[in-house]
């Protein structure tokens, strides 16, 4: 009984084989990122002071804060997501639970996966065109942001309509068969029990947005715009502003003299927003999961 | 009994895409009778259910042909789908407890249908409750998760929320393939029960129940009625037509 048999020990060491290489993989994921990570925090730490978050850069990038440029990052994020959070949610909802199997739907969501492929510096292109000169609304955050959100749109889009798809079809047919509406079902059923996977979809997206360069580059965002004073409002819509990814790339390679630990600390912070954001959406996905009804 | 046609059906079709599954069958069901449906695996009973109610629109492609008349109206051209479908309650094979609470999956139609009365809901909720045999186990934790119940359990909340919107036709679609067969007879019991003020459709793989319960008994095989009869010459030694005799008794392959 229970003697070790040819087979039997070939299947152990299968299981060993197995186990070590997605491990190996795994390590081959995580070490880089942790390395990557550690390297710039460690090269950026002693740029990092109260007077690098909260002032103006000085001659000409070399010197001095970034405090606009983490506001124009900010103000990105919130405008876009502004946008394209609603339009997206409710398009989505639209394709996952109204329209009806046919050709024109095929095409809408053929058009949807391919256009989260698009390379962003052609929706730079596009939303200069279109935002800034077709509509006139200038370089600006507004264009910038636009052009953002229709970037991010198709890939709302398409995690909200799996988190929709992960409710079991059964649950609506029960409402439908007791008389309830399509959208008293959606609102009754589908959406509390997918609103934690499309608040995650959404929210990753901005960690998307916050680190994008060449689309926010052609449409709104300068090398050089300070912040004077310190209303609650500390750049208009129509303004161009900094960004941080834009910073980073202009203190590297345009700002002659600029010390090393600069970029590094401008990386950091960069990291340290889309972490934060990232969190939040952890942070918001527990806590939804904790209310999951099945 | 009562000779008033609830449910009419003449002619009905129905294919999803170029696959005929209903090739146009006619029958009556009468106020207040149980009807018991049986017949193989893909013979169409499901879908025959769904076309009364028709929730058979949510399927991509299906089409349906012929009339189904429910109180004398086409549903077909109902103004108020959702009040048809209030009128007739649907038991889905498996159980299905929304992701609410117990109180909540029963008062989810009642309230989809615009009742707000608190007092009303309670009494409501525990009435539908009484009628499926589930309050005595959940009357204490009505704020449960009804995914939280067991199978049968869940089946009866299933039944109870069927009855909740104050049905007239109780649809059962063999509600009994997921639960034990005491939970079985208990639900048999409240059947009979129902059917003294409702008329009740009884699908069911098992012709055992159908036997039991069914006033009358329609054997669907392939989309086609093979025959439809009193219960007890559908079950008898010589039924009209041989095949039911042989599916009856198990010798059908």
């Amino acid at each position: 009984m229970f003697t070790e048999t040819l087979t039997g020990r070939k299947k152990q060491r299968h299981e060993r084989v197995a186990r070590m290489f997605f491990g190996l993989m795994t390590a081959a994921m995580v070490i880089p990122l942790l390395l990557i990570v550690g390297f710039v925090v460690f090269k950026g730490a002693p740029a990092m002071t109260w007077e690098f978050f909260s002032t103006n850069p000085r001659r000409g990038g070399t010197a001095g804060g970034i405090w606009p440029a983490l506001v124009g990052t900010l103000y990105l994020i919130l405008v876009s997501l502004c946008i394209s959070a609603p339009i997206g949610v409710l398009a989505a909802v639209y394709l996952n639970e109204y329209a009806k199997e046919n050709w024109f739907t095929r095409i809408v969501n053929l058009a949807v996966v391919n256009l989260a492929g698009v390379p962003s510096i052609v929706h730079g292109l596009f939303g200069l065109g279109a935002f800034v000169y077709a509509l006139h609304f200038g370089k600006s955050i507004l264009a910038a942001a636009l052009t953002l959100a229709i970037m991010t749109l198709p890939v709302i889009i398409a995690s909200t309509k799996e988190a929709l798809a992960s409710v079991p079809r059964s649950f609506r047919e029960a409402c439908w068969n007791v008389g309830a509406s399509r959208w008293q079902t959606i609102w009754r059923i589908v959406l509390p029990n997918s609103i934690s996977g499309i608040l995650t979809g959404v929210i990753l997206q901005v960690s998307r947005t916050a680190g994008e360069t060449a689309p926010v580059m052609l449409t709104g965002v300068a090398t050089f715009k300070a912040i004077e004073g310190g209303g609650l409002f500390l750049y208009d819509l129509r303004e161009q502003c900094m960004a941080l990814s834009m910073h980073l790339f202009y203190v590297r390679t345009q700002a002659s003299g600029a010390p090393e630990e600069l970029s590094y600390a401008i990386a950091a912070t960069l990291l340290g927003v889309v972490l934060l954001v990232n969190t939040t959406a952890i942070c918001f996905r527990v806590f939804l999961r904790a209310r999951k009804k099945w | 009994m009562n000779a008033r046609k609830k449910i009419e059906v003449s002619g009905l079709r129905l294919s999803f895409g170029d696959k005929e599954v209903l090739h146009g069958i006619s029958f009556d069901v009468y106020a207040g009778e149980i009807l018991g449906v049986i017949g193989p695996a893909q013979s169409g009973k499901t879908s025959l259910l769904r076309c009364i109610n028709r929730t058979i629109e949510f399927t991509p492609g299906a089409r349906v042909g012929g009339r189904i008349a429910v109180d004398g109206q086409d549903v077909q051209h109902v103004k108020d789908v959702h009040g048809l479908r209030r009128k007739i309650g649907m038991v889905a094979p498996l159980p299905v407890g929304l992701p609410l609470s117990i109180y909540d999956n029963v008062a989810f139609a009642p309230r989809a249908a615009g009742a707000r009365d608190r007092a009303w809901l309670d009494g409501h909720v525990e009435q539908c409750l009484r009628q499926a045999a589930l309050w005595d186990e959940v009357k204490e934790r009505l704020d449960v998760l009804g995914t939280k119940l067991s199978g049968g359990q869940q089946q009866r909340l299933t039944i109870a929320r069927a009855l909740s919107h104050q049905p007239e036709i109780l649809c059962l679609d063999e509600f009994s393939i997921a639960i034990d067969p005491v939970t079985t007879m208990r639900i048999e019991d409240v059947l009979k029960e129902l059917s003294r003020d409702m008329t009740i459709v009884l699908v069911t793989n098992l012709v055992q129940q159908a036997r039991r319960l069914a006033a009358r008994t329609l054997f669907l095989w392939n989309g086609h009625i093979v025959e439809l009869d009193r219960t007890e010459v559908v079950f008898s030694d010589s039924p009209g037509d041989r095949r039911t005799y042989e599916y009856v008794n198990g010798i059908f392959g």
